[in-house]
């Protein structure tokens, strides 16, 4: 079959994007776009809290629909797209969040971590693979780590059973050659598919996704006019039409697509992100996007320099999971004086 | 002077952490470190400290039968299920440090006194040792509570493959020790790790939903029990007072290692050990008084 298509597309508007609307998006929404994701024919929908599934808390904010609700009303116009979840060990549990899942007809589990700590999903990836779902390993803020450990960690995935690896730029701050270097080494030495998932935070989300590919990745994701963490993500109709020019076959009607993103405009105007100051300097302090909006609150609340406080969580390292510190930093900054 | 004669089953860095503590108490002594693999970095100390040594894990306690009072189990989650039974039949106080939750949950600075006749007792998690005194106090301070929620963040390097496997049982019964202390109706715990270098402290954040927040009474009573916590982990720090922060009521904790056998920053890994082996001290007061 000479048109199969040669790279699969993720699209993770319902998933990423919900770090950009606070958690809030409504069942209106979700119907609406999990239709149009159907009719351009993307091979994954990703839907849920931008931390995942039994990720909707105080720390990284609450969801406005419950996963159950959010994945049902995702599930129900999705016939040829497959309903995709984002998971990460830390936050959700095989018993109370996996299993939901499971039964809700979710068809692609994403077990995500930091990058250097595969191990904690040992279990929940081969317990999905015992019960013959299909699992992907995710590994987070990958710019942090070296290649050579990346790869450690995603062979470390792959011997638990997943069938597939996706590196996230998850803080936007990888430059082209890096992703060439890192999606390289794993596309070399690696039995599974690799995939990318860019940020847009230095500019940089459609050029990294084309490297990558160039580098033998199969995977993209993306999320449609960019609705995603901190600066966005890449955007999925420029994607198609990137791919396109270059005859790489994605299985994603052109027309379509640039349909739902007229509909994501609709749907979330004013939400969608845009490169400002501060997306810039988090990028290049490394810290992850999904910071944007606590960041801003908090911010206002000390009345400090968003700025500086990403600065200040780059210096410290801060992982995916940690925006607690925000609280604490920002109160430093606030009272003038040094944090460690 | 009498002491209580115990022994560790688990040698990993929970395991090994706290023999050297137990070597260093008054009133506990070490009858035997049992694991599975004698040439492991804790079997290794222990040998070089004179602590018998065994590798035939709960077989090798059951061969001490009758020479010991208390058992710290420091395997996983799974090995105390597996446990708990047998050191019950042998009469033995089980001290369970993974997050099985078989045995009556025991956080020393809140509920000491109510444990000591349970045979069986579980140090709840680290997170759940830091952040429980919190949840406790803003249940002391409020009648109703309708949410409480706990963050911890801890280095890569603190935790070892028992703490990594048992992610999910961690989640569940820092959750139900968050409600059982507070009174309140739902919680949730996070657990990141993270690999920055140098090694990050142990940090626990606390986050409350309650209807109109009196922060006055609820610093009141986290001051108080705090001051029950330090005398036992001397490296339990507040870092942020409770405070009001978009409608939550938030604190944070740091917590320091006394560096025993992991360095300072393993601050998880010393809280749970502090807190049984104040337990354990406890118990042996308590006897040597009887």
């Amino acid at each position: 079959m000479s048109d199969a298509p040669s790279l699969t597309l993720c699209d993770a508007t319902l998933r990423d994007g919900s770090h950009a609307y606070q958690h809030q998006i409504t069942a209106e929404q979700i119907q609406a776009y999990a239709s149009a994701a159907e009719a351009a024919g993307v091979a994954y929908l990703e839907v849920g809290h931008g931390n995942g599934l039994g990720a909707s808390s105080l720390q990284v904010g609450e969801s406005l629909l419950t996963d159950e609700e959010m994945l049902t009303l995702a599930k129900e116009p999705l016939k040829h797209t497959k309903l995709s979840v984002h998971i990460i060990p830390g936050f959700a549990t095989i018993q109370r969040d996996i299993q939901l899942a499971m039964d809700l007809g979710v068809e692609l589990f994403r077990i995500g971590c930091h990058c250097t700590e595969a191990d904690v999903c040992e279990r929940h990836i081969s317990f999905l693979r015992q019960q013959s779902e299909e699992v992907w390993g995710v590994l987070m803020m990958s710019h942090m780590a070296s290649a050579a450990v990346l790869l450690e960690e995603a062979k470390k995935m792959q011997s638990y059973g997943a069938q597939g690896i996706v590196l996230m730029d998850s803080a936007g701050a990888y430059l082209p050659e890096e992703v060439k270097q890192k999606v390289g080494l794993l596309v070399e030495n690696l039995e599974v598919a690799v995939g990318f998932h860019a940020h847009q935070n230095l500019g940089l989300a459609i050029a990294n996704s084309l490297v990558a590919v160039e580098a033998g990745a199969r995977i993209l994701d993306g999320t449609a006019k960019g609705f995603g963490a901190g600066a966005g993500n890449a955007p999925l109709e420029l994607l198609v039409a990137v791919l396109q020019q270059k005859q790489i076959l994605t299985g994603v009607d052109l027309y379509a697509m640039l349909d739902a993103a007229n509909l994501v405009e609709r749907l979330f105007g004013s939400a969608l992100p845009t490169m400002s100051d501060v997306s810039i300097v988090s990028g290049l302090a490394g810290v992850f996007s999904g910071f944007a909006k606590p960041v801003k609150r908090v911010a206002e609340q000390f009345q400090v320099d968003p700025r500086d406080i990403f600065v200040e969580l780059g210096k410290r390292r801060v992982v995916g999971g940690q925006e607690d510190l925000i609280v604490e930093v920002a109160s430093a900054l606030a009272a003038g004086k040094e944090t460690i | 002077m009498s002491e209580l004669s115990i022994a560790i089953l688990g040698t990993g860095n929970i395991g090994t952490d706290l023999l050297l503590k137990v070597q260093r108490s008054q009133s506990l002594s070490c009858r035997l470190f049992a694991g599975r693999n004698l040439a492991s970095p804790g079997m290794t100390k222990a040998a070089k400290l004179g602590v018998p040594v065994s590798a035939e894990g709960i077989h090798g306690i059951e061969r001490v039968a009758g020479e010991v009072d208390l058992v710290f189990d420091a395997t996983s989650a799974a090995g105390h299920l597996l446990h708990a039974p047998v050191l019950k039949s042998l009469g033995m106080i089980a001290v369970d440090l993974t997050p099985a939750k078989v045995g009556k949950m025991c956080v020393p600075a809140v509920n000491l006194n109510e444990c000591l006749e349970s045979v069986n007792v579980n140090m709840v998690t680290c997170g759940g040792q830091a952040s429980i005194p919190l949840a406790y106090a803003i249940g002391q301070a409020h009648q109703e509570v309708e949410y409480i929620e706990t963050v911890s963040s801890i280095a890569s390097r603190s935790a070892g493959p028992g703490t990594r496997i048992n992610l999910d049982e961690y989640l569940e019964t820092t959750e139900s020790g968050l409600r059982s202390f507070s009174g309140c109706q739902k919680s949730k715990a996070i657990l990141n790790l993270n690999p920055a270098q140098p090694c990050i402290h142990m940090q626990t954040t606390v986050m409350a939903k309650v209807q109109e927040p009196d922060l006055t009474r609820i610093r009141a009573e986290f001051r108080k029990v705090v001051s029950l916590i330090t005398p036992y982990v001397p490296g339990y720090e507040v870092i942020v007072e409770p405070l009001l922060e978009n409608g939550r009521v938030i604190s944070m904790v740091r917590v320091s290692g006394l560096g025993d056998y992991l360095p300072k920053f393993a601050g998880n890994l010393d809280i749970i050990n502090c807190a049984a082996i104040a337990y354990a001290e406890a118990l042996a007061k308590k006897r040597m008084g009887a």
